[in-house]
């Protein structure tokens, strides 16, 4: 619980991780470049105050993510969503059973997602039905960039894909949680493209599928594909540290988000361990959109409120104090909210 | 590098100097971003060398991260190439990108010379041309919508609704107008002065009920594409300490805070 000028935010963390990427654990320069990638992340878009040495960033262990989490952080209820980059890391980047153990540990303050790879086929799928049984996980994370023998990526539109959300439906694993990245196949078209979301979406509206970093570099394409699917969320993973170091940008992203996709279907994330939650929460609670941007209206204190964590919790039934709860918003001007009216936006 | 290293080769008295080269060079877009890799700093060396039949030229790419989309990655480094190629004087062109994830995959196909489907073999399908397109269209698209929005700011009187009949001559003239006109001239649209701004890149016009909408579409993809610029010139300059002096300031999207100044950000007000 956060509170400010006598409001109090119920706060969930939407996309934490717990990995491991000490050079002994890389399996290659991949891995050292990837680590690599996360950590001019975090310097580039941190403020200086907030900058964890290359060592710390490396690997922190749960003591380290509860303190920093919930501690320090915030943070009412925070959700794992491991990557697990088998190519790049010996025993995988997202610590698996570490990060299962400490949400079993804690289960009033941390749920486990878990990942799968659709290019594992059969096995794959004995695998997951294998997990779910001892981890009872009702999301998963993937990421779609993953690389796998000659493979370097998979679409979420893959036949092989749709065979593992037909198994979510069947386990009960409602919340696919996507992470887009470069890296396609085949390399002809846009590798950020999230046109593979939008037709899985259409064909299981009954699952969640929250885009994480709100399809940044395709923020366009996002919104666009989340107004015709009212199954289609976004996650603030990557697009929150910019309240800092462009907050003119931030306003935009989130000024655009509410516009297209409603104050109901965004979350807020720290995407830890790159960044912290404490002063994202703070920043955020205290932010407004720059008064010549008249093309959107402020920031509600109702809508700062269902970001942070309402949104989340109500997706994940996470308990939120009766005294917390909001009611939806209408619909937005731009599109449905029901699942009987996807995809009417888009033939109009 | 030095004469005594290089064998024959010598740089002074190049016949193509690494100025050349450099200006060269500044015919080569970053496809999503809309920008000369020269502006973006992305040339990280060049050398101008003599040598036999003519001028030996090496130059160095560098990126704002290791895993780039390695299709544009490659995209920049072969038109490097060709730019470079077609000098007159350029006798070898030696094009490499450096700390990327693909680098020996995308260095040797330039060396060889494989083009876009020998160097990524299964990965590649047919030609990044129709990437290319995608990006020209973004490019367009975010261009008229700084020139449109510029246009309702001067004016409080104009509505949302009126930007579909705007004709190019009641654009202001100035950076946004010259730069919509050329990414209209990119795709092969008309030039004449009462041709329509707001039109999709096969040149047609929205219906009057249809134009906010277009607006704000085309809106979101300004800001995407300003968002990611000025991001990937960030990430450059944390990834390669001193890269910020080879950067051209990048005005669209700009905010104060880049430079760490202390301007005031008025936000509004809730009532």
């Amino acid at each position: 619980m956060y509170s400010q000028d006598g409001e109090n935010y119920f706060i969930v963390d939407a996309h934490i991780a717990l990995w491991d990427a000490r050079p002994e654990n890389q399996r290659n320069i991949h891995g050292k470049q990837f680590i690599d990638c996360f950590y001019d992340y975090h310097r580039n878009l941190s403020p200086e105050s907030e900058q964890w040495s290359y060592e710390e960033f490396l690997y922190q262990g749960g003591k380290r993510l509860m303190k920093d989490v919930f501690d320090e952080g915030h943070v009412d209820h925070a959700i794992f969503q491991p990557a697990y980059l088998g190519e790049f890391y010996k025993r995988g980047f997202g610590q698996v059973e570490e990060a299962y153990s400490l949400a079993a540990a804690n289960p009033d303050k941390l749920t486990y997602n878990h990942c799968f790879d659709p290019r594992q086929g059969e096995a794959g799928l004995d695998r997951l039905r294998a997990d779910h049984e001892k981890m009872k996980f009702t999301g998963v994370k993937l990421y779609t960039a993953e690389w796998q023998g000659q493979s370097r990526g998979y679409k979420l539109s893959d036949a092989w894909t749709y065979r593992y959300f037909e198994e979510c439906r069947k386990l009960g694993i409602k919340n696919i949680h996507v992470h887009k990245g470069p890296t396609i196949r085949p390399l002809d078209r846009d590798a950020f493209d999230v046109a593979d979301v939008d037709h899985a979406a259409s064909d299981f509206t009954d699952l969640n599928f929250i885009v994480e970093h709100v399809g940044l570099p395709r923020l366009e394409d996002f919104c666009w594909i989340a107004t015709q699917e009212p199954n289609v969320h976004g996650g603030l993973a990557v697009a929150m540290p910019f309240i800092h170091t462009r907050p003119r940008y931030f306003a935009q992203i989130i000024g655009e988000l509410i516009y297209w996709i409603g104050e109901d279907r965004i979350q807020f994330s720290s995407d830890y361990a790159i960044w912290t939650p404490r002063w994202l929460i703070e920043r955020f609670v205290d932010f407004q959109i720059p008064e010549d941007m008249t093309e959107y209206a402020p920031l509600t204190t109702a809508q700062k409120k269902k970001i942070l964590g309402l949104n989340a919790a109500k997706m994940y039934n996470i308990p939120v104090p009766a005294e917390l709860q909001l009611p939806n918003a209408g619909e937005t001007a731009t599109g449905p909210r029901q699942p009987e009216r996807a995809d009417l936006a888009g033939v109009r | 590098m030095t004469a005594a290293s290089t064998g024959t080769l010598e740089r002074i008295g190049a016949e193509v100097t690494e100025q050349d080269i450099r200006a060269a060079l500044g015919a080569v877009l970053d496809p999503e971003l809309d920008e000369p890799i020269t502006d973006l700093g992305f040339v990280r060396s060049v050398s101008a060398l003599t040598g036999p039949g003519g001028t030996h030229a090496i130059v160095h790419l560098r990126l704002p991260t290791s895993f780039c989309s390695p299709n544009f990655a490659y995209l920049m480094a072969s038109d490097s190439k060709d730019v470079i190629s077609a000098l007159d004087g350029v006798a070898r062109t030696v094009v490499e990108l450096d700390d990327h994830h693909d680098s020996d995959l995308i260095n040797a196909g330039l060396a060889a010379d494989a083009g876009y489907r020998g160097t990524f073999r299964h990965e590649a399908e047919d030609s990044l041309e129709e990437l290319r397109w995608t990006f020209r269209r973004k490019a367009h698209t975010a261009a008229m919508e700084r020139c449109l929005t510029e246009l309702l700011r001067s004016d409080p009187e104009l509505l949302e609704t009126d930007m579909g009949s705007v004709r190019l001559r009641d654009l202001p003239k100035g950076r946004n107008k010259d730069a919509l006109l050329r990414r209209r001239t990119a795709l092969g649209l008309p030039e004449e002065s009462d041709s329509i701004v707001l039109v999709n890149h096969e040149d047609h016009p929205y219906p009057a009920e249809s134009v906010p909408m277009a607006l704000r579409r085309a809106r979101s993809t300004r800001i995407s594409i300003d968002g990611n610029a000025h991001f990937c010139r960030g990430l450059l300059r944390t990834r390669y300490a001193g890269s910020g002096a080879d950067q051209t300031a990048r005005p669209e999207g700009a905010e104060a805070t880049l430079n760490r100044e202390a301007l005031p950000l008025r936000v509004k007000e809730n009532h």
